[in-house]
């Protein structure tokens, strides 16, 4: 996968790893790939429901070690 | 304006006195729709903080200027961020300190009788979870039944009632919220009971409750009789405290009966539960004082914020009492089940010591409301 940016937003708890993930994707041009570490356990369902919400797609998620990683493609 | 800090303590109050408050959850929707603080003058409404980082302006009109407004979300963080921009727009608001972690794990303690001798029986109200823990107290002894993780509020009433732990009792294993049985019994070297039905694999020494087995608190026998139920789980028993008091665990509520399935199939423990309920609890005194480990709605809260009523009166009033036809009575308690709750297997697990997870992990695994009834 061709990521454009990795967000490292482990150890922050909520809302953080979603404001962090705005601001990033905002940075962004649409089609371009966002990585997003975190720990946080909310971090799954708001990203998920905040991607589908903004337009933007979420290819890819997996939890390893306690970090949780995302991929989402700029809408 | 201001941000006010309010405890689940205080919302706990708001709910007993039927008070009004404006609820603006910030959670998903999903977690919304699925558990929220229940409040018979709450009103709410539900956006999810993500969609506010751009600002709250779109939803200043949907909050009233004549309500106190409560921001709620899942640990706090959000819903102080949001608090705070709401008192940019010149609203004065409170947040829920600890968020739904901190409502779920709240104890409201209740007093539901006086026993002979000067004795006492409370219950405790986890309101936002809808688990109810009691405590036995006579002659400064006193037994704790059905208590829940936060063992520290057993603990602290028992010394402020002046009361040793003598006897820790679980009337069956739970799978909806992690038992503080064991951990309690441990702090004060006292006799953890469980019905070995349930704790066939359990991974600690108990003491075997079978029905009865009369387990006497205080120099004047405020006697607990056991009574094997079963239903819920295959060893479920209830307790008749003091010949007045029927501590029915998860076989029978205020407005609901015992689910079969969450320890097993359904179809196996059906008779059981309608053995327990038609025909064992049929030759109990009518004028026993019910007072369940669960409720499931807001509504079978009496006035003072308990939970208790005459088995007489639900005998009448009760639906899942009233099923004549037991096809009927089949189809209900095993077709159209609620979901489970959540991480039940885990809990079952954790309660029979089979795993230890961390605390944060222990508190997630509770999120939700119980689920233990069918209606």
């Amino acid at each position: 996968m061709d990521v454009t940016k990795v967000l490292d937003a482990k150890g922050l708890a909520c809302p953080m790893p979603i404001v962090r993930t705005k601001k990033a994707i905002n940075e962004l041009e649409p089609g371009q790939i966002l990585e997003v570490h975190a720990t946080d356990k909310g971090a799954k369902s708001d990203l998920t429901a905040w991607a589908k919400s903004g337009g933007h797609e979420l290819l890819k998620d997996t939890e390893e070690n306690e970090v949780f990683k995302f991929w989402i493609k700029k809408g | 304006m201001t941000v006010n800090v309010m405890t689940a303590g205080e919302v706990a109050k708001k709910v007993i006195n039927k008070d009004a408050l404006f609820i603006l959850d910030v959670r998903n929707e999903d977690a919304f729709a699925d558990w929220k603080i229940e409040g018979d003058n709450f009103d709410y409404f539900n956006i999810p903080y993500f969609e506010l980082l751009d600002g709250v302006e779109g939803i200043m009109e949907k909050i009233p200027s004549d309500k106190e407004v409560l921001v709620v979300c899942a640990k706090e963080g959000s819903s102080v961020m949001v608090a705070e921009m709401l008192a940019e727009e010149g609203l004065t608001v409170s947040y829920l300190k600890g968020g739904m972690k901190s409502w779920s794990e709240h104890l409201e303690p209740v007093k539901v009788g006086d026993l002979k001798d000067g004795g006492e029986l409370y219950q405790f109200v986890r309101i936002g979870k809808g688990c109810l823990s009691y405590m036995v107290i006579s002659n400064g002894e006193a037994a704790i039944i059905d208590a829940t993780r936060m063992t520290d509020v057993f603990l602290n009433f028992a010394e402020s009632k002046g009361a040793k732990i003598t006897n820790v009792l679980d009337t069956h294993l739970h799978a909806d919220h992690i038992s503080g049985g064991r951990s309690i019994a441990e702090k004060t070297n006292t006799t953890y009971w469980l019905p070995p039905k349930d704790a066939e694999e359990v991974t600690f020494d108990y003491a075997t409750l079978e029905g009865g087995n009369v387990v006497t608190i205080g120099n004047t026998a405020i006697d607990i009789h056991a009574l094997y139920s079963p239903g819920h789980t295959i060893g479920s028993t209830s307790f008749v405290v003091d010949e007045k008091f029927l501590l029915s665990g998860d076989i029978l509520f205020i407005d609901s009966i015992g689910r079969p399935d969450l320890a097993g199939k359904a179809e196996d423990w059906v008779g059981d539960l309608r053995e327990s309920l038609y025909t064992r609890y049929r030759e109990l005194s009518g004028e026993l004082v019910v007072l369940p480990a669960h409720f499931m709605i807001i509504d079978e809260l009496n006035e003072d914020g308990s939970v208790a009523e005459k088995l007489g009166t639900l005998f009448v009033k009760n639906h899942g009492l009233n099923i004549d036809d037991e096809a009927e009575f089949r189809r209900l308690v095993t077709e159209n089940l609620p979901p489970q709750p959540n991480a039940y297997q885990e809990i079952r697990e954790t309660n029979m010591g089979k795993i230890t997870p961390e605390e944060e992990k222990q508190r997630e695994m509770e999120i939700g409301p119980n689920r233990c009834a069918v209606r």
